[in-house]
């Protein structure tokens, strides 16, 4: 069998449940990793002194992690203290905690950059400090972070895989199921690697057009 | 004149930031429709005076009465009073991600409930009063200092303020732009506007005050009418900062 016929008959089809998977853990964490990061971001510079302090902690400890411990410790650790997770969700979970740590500093700098006089004018008409932060701090901020944030969700494409070290069969762990029964590791990875990398040209088109779109007129 | 007519009132307001005593004492009452300026050297806390009167800066001693209310109790309902007084800032403090129409509008739906048509009803009637209308589409980045300014003037009236601070309201901007933003002002105290003005522009001050206070050091050194301060002042340091401006 030559090598188009193996990848187009026997390597694409069998990726595809991982491709699958692969997507279904970045849009599980993406969005949370995003969210919990403004809010953490927004805990660190704008909360009393224990949310200061416990936000600070969760960044600290989710950064300093390394990521693949932390998925041993959700899959392999907490079933001895009787929460069992399945492969999937403990493999999203790290993501999440790794993601939001990082995307809140990313926002955490963002909000910092807001010039101070906008709080105080939000503060004088009236609004409430929430509604300070919903409707003129975090707008902007947001849209300043993008960029960082999208070389997050880059990581995350890539970091994915790590999932395939707690049995989940995402995209890299289906390579390898294809790799180790036909003995193709070459054309296997390389052909996973395609994958990945139209993946994240993808997110960088659409990064793209989402600054444009959200870009404030000047 | 009745106490009804008073519509703000501070007394003995004292404020240090470290060791440094910004405000030693301040007090002074405000009627309804009166305009009242404060001049004085840069540094001598009237940009303080100002937002301790809305709470922006929490006064270490001292009352400020809005309508026989205290503002300045550990209970009172803060946001509900900064509602009623509005503040216009020298940086102009425009919420650089919405339109001069969204900007005057958002306080209007988040603050006093308005729905959108109704908000925007009334942002469009401000936006007409500072001669903006035209320039309801466009983004803080997209407007002179002079337009920025008048639209944050705008925002501010929307609330339908009992009184407006003004923070040095034509120090950031271009000499050329610094009359249309006297222009609205100035139109406002002839439509009965009860007014607070920090300012450093003097023939402004001396022609739209109905009581100018002069400030150094923290306190309020003299005030009275602009005539009586500007031809006969009590004290020779008032005498010498009316007197450069004078010579202008």
């Amino acid at each position: 069998m030559d090598q188009i016929a193996f990848i187009a008959e026997i390597l694409l089809p069998a990726l595809w449940g991982g491709f699958v998977v692969t997507l279904g853990l970045i849009a599980w964490t993406a969005p949370f990793g995003v969210l919990i990061g403004a809010v953490v971001a927004v805990g660190r510079v704008y909360g009393n002194r224990p949310v200061r302090f416990l936000s600070r902690a969760y960044v600290t400890f989710f950064k300093g992690c390394p990521l693949l411990l932390l998925l041993f410790i959700l899959y392999f650790g907490l079933p001895s203290i009787g929460i069992s997770l399945s492969p999937f969700v403990a493999a999203v979970l790290g993501f999440i905690f790794c993601n939001s740590a990082y995307d809140s500093e990313y926002i955490r700098g963002s909000i910092r950059s807001i010039k101070e006089g906008q709080f105080t004018a939000g503060l004088a008409l009236g609004m409430t400090r929430g509604q300070v932060i919903r409707h003129v701090i975090l707008p902007q901020a947001m849209r300043r972070s993008i960029p960082g944030l999208v070389n997050e969700f880059v990581y995350l494409i890539k970091y994915s895989s790590l999932a395939y070290m707690i049995t989940v069969i995402e995209l890299t762990g289906a390579g390898k199921m294809v790799a180790t029964r036909y003995f193709t590791y070459n054309e296997t990875f390389f052909v996973v690697g395609m994958v990945y990398l139209f993946l994240v040209t993808l997110t960088t088109i659409g990064a793209h057009l989402l600054e444009r779109r959200v870009a404030i007129p000047s | 004149m009745t106490t009804d007519d008073i519509i703000l009132r501070v007394v003995g307001l004292h404020k240090s930031f470290g060791t440094t005593e910004v405000l030693k004492g301040v007090s002074f009452t405000v009627r309804k429709g009166e305009t009242k300026v404060f001049i004085g050297p840069s540094g001598t806390g009237k940009s303080t005076l100002l937002r301790c009167i809305n709470q922006l800066i929490i006064p270490d001693a001292g009352q400020v009465y809005l309508h026989g209310e205290e503002v300045t109790h550990a209970g009172a309902k803060i946001n509900q009073y900064r509602a009623k007084i509005g503040m216009v800032f020298q940086n102009f403090n425009l919420f650089d991600h919405l339109t001069a129409l969204r900007n005057v509008e958002i306080a209007l739906m988040k603050v006093k409930g308005m729905k959108e048509a109704e908000a925007r009803e009334k942002a469009l009637f401000e936006l007409r009063r500072v001669g903006m209308e035209d320039r309801a589409d466009h983004y803080p980045a997209q407007l002179s200092g002079g337009q920025a300014q008048r639209v944050s003037i705008a925002r501010a009236l929307a609330m339908d303020p009992d009184v407006m601070l003004f923070d040095e309201p034509t120090s950031a901007l271009d000499p050329e732009l610094t009359g249309e933003v006297l222009e609205v002002i100035r139109s406002l105290a002839q439509a009965g506007m009860t007014m607070l003005i920090v300012t450093h522009e003097m023939r402004f001050a001396l022609s739209i005050a109905d009581d100018l206070l002069f400030m150094e050091h923290g306190t309020i050194l003299e005030s009275g009418s602009p005539a009586d301060l500007a031809t006969s002042p009590n004290f020779e340091r008032t005498r010498q900062f009316a007197g450069r401006f004078a010579e202008l």
